[in-house]
């Protein structure tokens, strides 16, 4: 087995993750190019454990279970922030998210209906 | 070469022009839909490395679960059936350092390993895994499990307005 060949999958993926964060506009698909950063990461981490006799056997397996689980909860908050953008502005164009509120932002009376519902509630 | 390289080749083009359409396509759906492929070729390249529970891990939570919730959102957002042209900003940025950041690092890994040739571990079952993990790494594996328990809490606290207004 040549370790370089999930090596470079694994570099040539990072990068197509990197590409998408920064192109895309969606959020949405903005996650979906994270997932394949963390999973190059993970390959990485997996080959390392295959190719390299370390003192702890499995080392790197373990590593790759923690990072899957640390993206389970990234993209469980992370589609939390991205619904509750949807919710308030109509739009999850991250290149058109307002830094600060200003006062003749048509943004706060979107949001209103739903301080309404709260209120009842 | 060996079975195992030719069948570490053969997924990892799969893995690569998958992700390649995820970040290209112009189909929301699409998008989640190649992503699929692509976390299944990894998968597939954790079988051949002998990392078997990590490649079923895998197939659960990020195809059964992390694939769902993404595709679910694409829905909840109202995304365009068909094709959308306003999915993507001005690519040349993008290209330049992404294309940098993975031609960089695969020039630096096949400067660091060459055409080396390693023994795969034999192919064994999760005992050696979970004694692992149950032995050296309790102690971050539960503060992985706090860490679910408050990424769970933060999810629900965010997505329900009415939560936090001091009422």
């Amino acid at each position: 087995m040549h370790p370089v060949i999930p090596y470079v999958t694994a570099a040539l993926l990072f990068g197509l993750g990197v590409y998408g964060v920064l192109r895309r506009r969606n959020a949405v698909l903005l996650l979906m190019a994270v997932e394949l950063m963390l999973n190059a990461v993970n390959l990485v981490l997996v080959t390392a454990d295959a190719t390299v006799r370390a003192v702890l056997p499995a080392t790197g397996q373990v590593f790759a279970l923690f990072v899957i689980v640390l993206a389970a909860a990234e993209v469980g908050v992370g589609l939390a922030i991205v619904l509750q953008l949807y919710r308030l502005r109509e739009s999850i164009a991250v290149d058109q998210v307002p830094l600060t509120e200003r006062a003749d932002d048509p943004a706060p009376d979107r949001a209103e209906p739903h301080e309404a519902v709260a209120g009842v509630a | 070469m060996t079975t195992a390289d030719i069948l570490l080749f053969a997924l990892g083009a799969v893995a690569v022009g998958a992700g390649l359409l995820v970040v290209s396509t112009r189909h929301l759906v699409r998008a989640g839909l190649w992503l699929v492929v692509a976390l299944g070729a990894v998968a597939g390249l954790y079988l051949v490395l002998a990392a078997e529970l990590v490649a079923w891990v895998q197939v659960l939570l990020y195809l059964g679960a992390v694939v769902v919730l993404l595709l679910f959102a694409v829905m909840l957002t109202r995304a365009p059936i068909g094709t959308s042209y306003d999915l993507d900003r001005p690519g040349w940025p993008a290209v330049l350092v992404g294309g940098g950041a993975g031609l960089g690092l695969a020039a630096l890994l096949v400067h660091a390993y060459r055409w080396s040739t390693v023994d795969l571990p034999e192919p064994g079952n999760a005992e050696r895994l979970g004694a692992q993990l149950f032995r050296t790494w309790v102690l971050p594996f539960e503060v992985l499990s706090v860490l679910l328990l408050a990424a769970l809490v933060g999810a629900i606290v965010i997505s329900r307005p009415d939560i936090g207004k001091g009422r």
